[in-house]
């Protein structure tokens, strides 16, 4: 078979070596640069150089879609125009109020929890980045963005666009990075389900509109039409932002699991364009001490002598505001508990005096009627109920 | 056929990796066959001293680039075809072209199954038999790329 490959006179191949040597040779690189790449993440730096040499070709390559974009963008109508315009003002008008009422939001979370614990962090910086191409097979949901490490764009970094949650960026390169989307079947977003705060991960599922929820028991509390938010686990998003919709949830009583679906709600394939966020902690600035907050008047009266500023001070150190109202429940819990006790014991007292014997089973029928306290009650007074028999 | 130098085979190669990774509709992209595999296994077969195991290996890093999750999986399965085009590349070139889609065919699955192993070697494994469609496609479209690559090497050469 050798005499296949090298026949006589043939000086490429006689410079290398027999083919199959070669081939062994291209193959042990191939393999060693696989291992490095997968297990070891050594090659960064080679995957930044070549991504940086790949990105003209990438940029060439979809240029014609993006020249059809343009051209079809500046023939707009100007009718168009401005109803979009229109639009855009109304929804921005719309954000600014939104956006007045979560600084309020913000400041009052800050104080009922004697900001102390760190909100969720919140969006520092924004960058919007083009879309350059868009990669939706079933094997990879990956898109190519023109922000690269120029720009300061890190690996792992959240994408967003106005609906929700894309992904986050797989490898940077110079001027380009490459998000892989939370569609990719590689690709895995640590959620919260909003209306129950049911933690889960939500896991590409290989096509464009839909995410699965592979982790969740059959009897979780989902239902179609919940929302997923991040959760704020994994570090990499950060909490709150929504992600997706649960659109089917398929219980099978021989399943230990649930099959759940979820549709993302941020549209790849309609953008042009995403958002990368830069995140940093957020830490409350205490509000003035002096005079009262407008906002905590409308809310429930029970609730306001804890958020007034001065408490937490006089409070010891260590625990913050959470502490308190769980500390001033047991104390309301224990007095309900002593008044209730003489006065079931009073009245049942009466009817056990004349029949000392059968008296477990028939103060059942009088208490509901004598008194108010809850059914926890009735193991309690019968111990008493000897006792107070004695005296009499 | 004189064997034509590098730079056209360079040539060829770039242009058939732009038509590899250019971006196409989903049910199109499932048919698209691997320009840069059929144009590598074409010089290899008809070329065996430029268009050599080196070129697979290169041009399957420029795959891994595009479109690999692994540095280093398309140019190893690459690599593999190459010398397999190369060490057979008489017996190849002179059997007609039905018979030489069905050995492109053979080679193209030998390629994807490469990948596919390692695939799932590497912790994402894609079971869908979509991604087996482009040997098909390939083998089908193997004599016009055949065609035209022996034009161009046969017209300026």
């Amino acid at each position: 078979m050798a005499a296949f490959g090298t026949p006589a006179g043939r000086p490429w191949q006689g410079r290398g070596g027999s083919a199959g040597l070669r081939f062994t040779l291209y193959a042990a690189v191939a393999v060693v640069v696989m291992y490095l790449d997968q297990r070891q993440h050594y090659l960064e730096q080679l995957r930044y150089v070549l991504q940086a040499a790949a990105y003209p070709i990438q940029l060439a390559v979809n240029s014609p879609p993006a020249a059809w974009h343009w051209i079809s963008g500046s023939f707009e109508s100007r009718e168009r125009l401005q109803a979009e315009n229109a639009r855009l003002r109304a929804a921005q008008r719309d954000l600014e109020l939104r956006s007045m009422r979560y600084e309020a939001l913000a400041r009052e979370n800050g104080e009922l929890r004697g900001l102390r614990a760190a909100l969720p962090p919140v969006a520092d910086r924004w960058l919007a980045a083009e879309i350059v191409s868009v990669q939706l097979s079933s094997l990879r949901h990956r898109l190519l963005i023109n922000r690269g490490a120029v720009n300061g764009v890190f690996k792992a970094q959240a994408v967003l666009d106005d609906r929700g949650l894309i992904g986050q960026t797989a490898h940077v390169g110079p001027w380009s990075a490459e998000v892989i989307l939370i569609t990719d079947p590689e690709h895995a977003v640590p959620v919260r389900i909003e209306r129950t705060g049911l933690r889960t991960i939500a896991v590409g599922a290989g096509d464009a509109t839909s995410l699965g929820l592979p982790y969740l028991p059959s009897n979780a509390d989902i239902k179609s039409g919940d929302l997923l938010v991040t959760s704020g686990l994994g570090g990499v998003f950060p909490e709150g932002y929504p992600v997706a919709r649960v659109t089917a949830v398929h219980r099978d009583a021989v399943q230990p699991l649930a099959q759940v679906r979820a549709e993302p709600l941020a549209h790849v394939d309609t953008d042009s364009e995403v958002m990368l966020v830069w995140f940093r902690a957020d830490r409350p600035t205490p509000p003035p001490t002096g005079k009262p907050l407008g906002e905590l008047k409308s809310g429930i009266p029970s609730l306001q002598p804890q958020a007034v500023p001065p408490r937490p001070q006089s409070a010891a150190p260590g625990p913050p505001a959470a502490p308190q109202p769980a500390r001033a429940r047991p104390p309301a819990a224990v007095p309900r508990k002593q008044p209730a006790e003489p006065q079931a014991t009073e009245p049942a007292g009466a009817p056990r005096a004349a029949e000392p014997k059968a008296a477990t089973p028939q103060p059942a029928p009088p208490e509901p009627a004598t008194s108010e306290p809850p059914k926890q009650e009735p193991p309690t007074p019968q111990p008493d109920a000897p006792p107070a028999k004695e005296q009499q | 056929m004189s064997a034509p130098g590098g730079g056209r085979i360079l040539l060829t190669a770039f242009v058939a990796l732009v038509l590899t990774v250019l971006p196409l509709p989903p049910w199109l992209d499932v048919l698209r066959p691997v320009f840069l595999v059929l144009a590598v296994l074409y010089w290899s077969v008809n070329a065996p001293r430029t268009g050599d195991i080196a070129l697979g290996f290169f041009a399957g890093l420029a795959l891994d680039v595009f479109q690999g999750p692994v540095l280093g999986q398309h140019a190893l399965a690459l690599a593999l075809v190459t010398y397999i085009a190369v060490r057979e590349h008489q017996r190849i070139r002179s059997k007609p072209a039905f018979q030489q889609a069905l050995i492109v065919f053979a080679a193209l699955a030998v390629y994807e199954f490469v990948l596919f192993a390692i695939d799932g070697w590497s912790g994402h494994p894609v079971t869908s038999p979509l991604r087996w469609v482009h040997t098909v496609t390939g083998a089908l479209l193997w004599p016009p790329v055949a065609a035209i690559l022996a034009y161009g090497s046969r017209g300026r050469a």
